[in-house]
């Protein structure tokens, strides 16, 4: 019965819906005061998000009324989804396409390069094979190692696409990116798996 | 229902009286309370001068004896705290049920008394009721209200669990606090540390591990993990396995020569926290040994404790994505934490040296208690902001019995996410929705929150409706899931509690059955209460008035409000509860378009890191957009 597993910025909708709280729902990157694009200032980015959090969290009206409180839960929610998705670098480049009205659809759409779908087989075999290597730790390791290098080209070249305006092509990055991130989402629960099972410090 | 109240860093908000908060750690084996006395948290002692409460619980047909003297009565109920939230099911095999009898007739397994059935809530209600009355007693005044601490890894069911049991002896909750980081609370504020801390809490009868990033005051848990069936109690069980081993016993002992084989075992322990070996002498029954038992004995024993506790260790660091090098700081809360084999291996594994400098014992009352003060108002809060996670995933049952995660573990709260599903059939006007908590793909294998329906949707054909699904997660860790269908309106809502949970009604039940609350009192506590609540809410209505009344409301507005304001201090002279709640509640629906401007404006202001005046820029457009909707909603 599932549409689809995006999270989106439903809050914001949320709030909206309800005409008499705050609009706090400008865009995130107003909010916390950086310009609409995928380069970011972490450390500015971090010192908003506690000031925010300063201003909102409950705690800074835990002695108020009701309607006051409520006011706090929602906003510091807000907040701080608005900061995972600022943080988090797919996240980002996911929401800027939103923005600029591009939505990624996981289920229509199938083309993909096919250099990076071998690519793409080539990990998820040494991925299967890692947990009966001799050394599953280490296979998982270069695993790890060269998944994150291309995520950091991918993150690289989304920068430069959608600095370029192409938002068609900053989708196709994004897609390949979701695959790299999903693939490493696998690695981490093997890895977690392969922890569990070991009972040496 | 003080107005959002605007204050310059580091000034405290508006001139009131000191409120008393104060900090509680329900913990399994002992419980504490403590509280900032003249800008110094101390834990606060009984009458004999002991600060730690036994988590021990005799109900007698006439009396509760709480603590130490309870301890020797026959039918004393311990370790009740591994109960809280558990339904009947989670019984079957519990090492409780080995020791207790319980009466599962009601929805709540109660432990079997002389009393009657009293369960895991009404057990913990009776040490927070003497813990109240010690702190009242040592303060010489009523409670604003208490911080207590839960494991980070208690689940929706337990925390509800507690905050239930604070209701039954008319406790306001200020806060549940996560036990690491109260810990952290109470070492951030006297050493001024920075950077990111693990805490690992070894206590008598749960284990936490959890990272925190500390910095400028923001305390914001990076990830926790843990068991809430792995303690110290099991340490003190293996040693009493080694004895009967050598006793030539096979079974264990049941009553009092228990209770001294425990004792002896905590004896052993503690010994050998300072000493390589020690002499034992054993007797039971015809039995006897004697010998000695080493520190390496020992720490043979303890390591495949210590390991246990090892896993969630690499699990957090992995969650948090922190390289062990990155820790700059392991404390240690648990008064297992003694043992050194803990602390050995624990620095080996972090390779670095633990903090134990406040007593693990009391570390984490005393984080409540600086917690509670701070909530209270009794200081500036721009000291310290908490910033905590969910312990576990929350989702929603799909089909084929599979989970959908809409808040994976590890999130920071509050936090509300919504997710959208849809009808799977012609003409479907109702959809189920099953509430769920793990990290586990099938429904079966994750622990069930609760089920609601959304019942009255308009018939379309399959897939054509959207059902918007939202999770919240407030500050303590409470979660309320809503479903809206937009085209029709039609919503549905539930306060997840656990199906086997309390409803209000047996909330009430056993408010009436509470030993020390009688029909008036409760009235009598309701009544000030809620003349409290009025007082607080005149006082900080009128003195946002008094700062910017002007500033926000026009003529008409302003005279509204003021006859709202009237009515509420007619009320509160008079003694009826209600009244008063009316009041109180038509003054904070009158008023909410004028909270919601200044908190607008406020948090604009910080927003734009500019003092308060300098607002309303014409050429601001966030600022603009917002004041013309909440125009057009409220005109």
């Amino acid at each position: 019965m599932r549409v689809r597993g995006v999270v989106h910025d439903l809050v914001g909708g949320h709030v909206a819906a309800d005409a008499a709280r705050p609009d706090l729902s400008a865009d995130y990157f107003t909010l916390f005061d950086q310009p609409r694009a995928f380069a970011i200032d972490e450390g500015a980015l971090a010192s908003r998000y506690r000031a925010l959090q300063g201003a909102t969290h409950p705690d800074r009206h835990a002695a108020s009324g009701a309607g006051e409180r409520r006011w706090a839960v929602q906003a510091s929610s807000f907040v701080n989804d608005a900061f995972e998705t600022l943080r988090r670098p797919l996240k980002r480049a996911t929401y800027l396409l939103s923005l600029a009205g591009i939505s990624i659809d996981e289920e229509t759409d199938t083309a993909m390069d096919p250099m990076f779908l071998m690519q793409q087989m080539e990990w998820r075999e040494s991925l299967e094979s890692a947990s009966g290597a001799s050394d599953p730790h280490a296979a998982l390791d270069r695993i790890e190692r060269e998944l994150a290098a291309a995520s950091r080209a991918t993150a690289d070249e989304f920068g430069q696409v959608s600095r370029a305006g192409d938002w068609s092509g900053a989708r196709d990055v994004v897609r390949r990116w979701q695959f790299l991130d999903k693939l490493g989402r696998e690695v981490d629960e093997l890895g977690a798996r392969l922890d569990d099972d070991r009972t040496d410090a | 229902m003080a107005l959002f109240q605007i204050s310059e860093p580091g000034e405290s908000a508006a001139p009131h009286q000191r409120r008393l908060g104060v900090g509680i750690d329900l913990g399994t084996t002992n419980s504490l309370v403590a509280a900032v006395r003249s800008g110094v948290p101390d834990v606060l002692p009984d009458e004999q001068g002991r600060g730690a409460l036994p988590s021990i619980v005799h109900f007698g047909a006439e009396h509760t004896v709480v603590g130490e003297s309870a301890a020797p009565l026959d039918g004393a109920i311990r370790s009740a705290k591994r109960l809280m939230g558990k339904g009947p099911e989670d019984l079957h095999g519990h090492w409780l049920s080995r020791h207790y009898r319980f009466d599962t007739s009601a929805a709540l397994p109660g432990f079997v008394t002389e009393a009657g059935p009293r369960n895991a809530q009404q057990v913990s209600a009776a040490i927070l009721g003497e813990l109240k009355r010690r702190a009242e007693r040592t303060l010489g005044d009523t409670l604003a209200g208490a911080v207590i601490t839960v494991p980070a890894y208690f689940d929706e069911a337990q925390r509800q669990a507690t905050k239930d049991a604070a209701a039954m002896v008319g406790l306001p909750v200020l806060r549940l606090l996560n036990e690491p980081t109260a810990a952290a609370v109470a070492y951030g504020l006297d050493s001024g540390e920075e950077g990111v801390v693990a805490i690992y809490d070894l206590g008598g009868g749960t284990f936490d591990i959890s990272l925190l990033r500390l910095q400028r005051g923001v305390f914001e848990v990076l990830a926790t993990a843990g068991d809430t069936a792995l303690g110290g109690d099991d340490l003190d069980n293996l040693l009493v396995d080694w004895m009967l081993e050598r006793l030539g016993v096979a079974s264990a002992p049941e009553g009092s020569a228990q209770v001294a084989l425990k004792e002896l075992a905590r004896g052993l322990k503690e010994r050998l926290s300072s000493q390589d070996s020690v002499p034992v002498e054993l007797a039971l029954g015809e039995a006897r040994w004697s010998g000695e038992l080493t520190r390496a004995g020992f720490d043979a024993l303890a390591q495949p404790l210590i390991d246990a506790t090892l896993k969630p260790c690499r699990r957090v660091l992995r969650d948090a994505k922190v390289a062990r090098e990155d820790i700059r700081a392991v404390v240690m809360v648990g008064g297992s934490t003694r043992v050194p084999a803990v602390r050995e291996r624990v620095s080996a594994f972090f390779d670095r040296e633990v903090l134990i400098d406040i007593d693990p014992d009391t570390v984490v009352a005393i984080g409540a208690a600086v917690q509670a003060d701070a909530l209270v108002g009794n200081r500036s809060q721009d000291d310290l902001l908490l910033l905590d996670v969910t312990p576990l995933s929350l989702g929603l049952e799909t089909m084929g019995n599979l989970v959908e995660k809409v808040i994976p573990r590890n999130t920071t709260i509050p936090v509300a996410r919504a997710q959208e599903f849809t009808t799977y059939k012609d003409g479907q006007t109702a959809m189920a929705l099953h509430v769920v908590q793990g990290e586990r793909e099938l429904v079966s294998d994750c622990r069930s929150l609760g089920r609601f329906q959304i019942a009255g949707l308009p018939p379309r054909v399959a897939g054509a409706l959207r059902i918007q699904v939202l999770f919240q997660v407030d500050a303590d860790g409470l979660l309320s899931v809503s479903a809206l269908e937009r085209e029709s309106g039609t919503v549905a809502s539930i306060d997840v509690k656990p199906s086997y949970g309390l409803d209000d009604g047996e909330i009430e039940r056993m408010l009436g059955e509470s030993m020390e609350r009688a029909a008036d009192d409760a009235r009598a506590r309701a009544l000030a209460e809620q003349q409290v609540e009025g007082r607080r809410a005149l006082e900080a209505i009128e003195s946002a008035l008094a700062a910017d009344g002007d500033q926000h409301l026009d003529t008409r507005e302003r005279g509204a409000i003021d006859t709202l304001v009237e009515r509420v201090r007619q009320a509160v002279a008079g003694d009826d509860r209600d009244a008063i709640q009316s009041a109180v509640q038509a003054l904070e629906s009158g008023s909410a378009t004028y909270v919601e401007r200044r908190m607008n404006a406020s948090v604009r202001a910080m927003m734009a890191g500019r003092a308060l005046d300098e607002l309303d820029e014409p050429n601001d457009p966030s600022v603009s957009e917002s004041t013309a909707a909440a125009d057009a909603a409220d005109r």
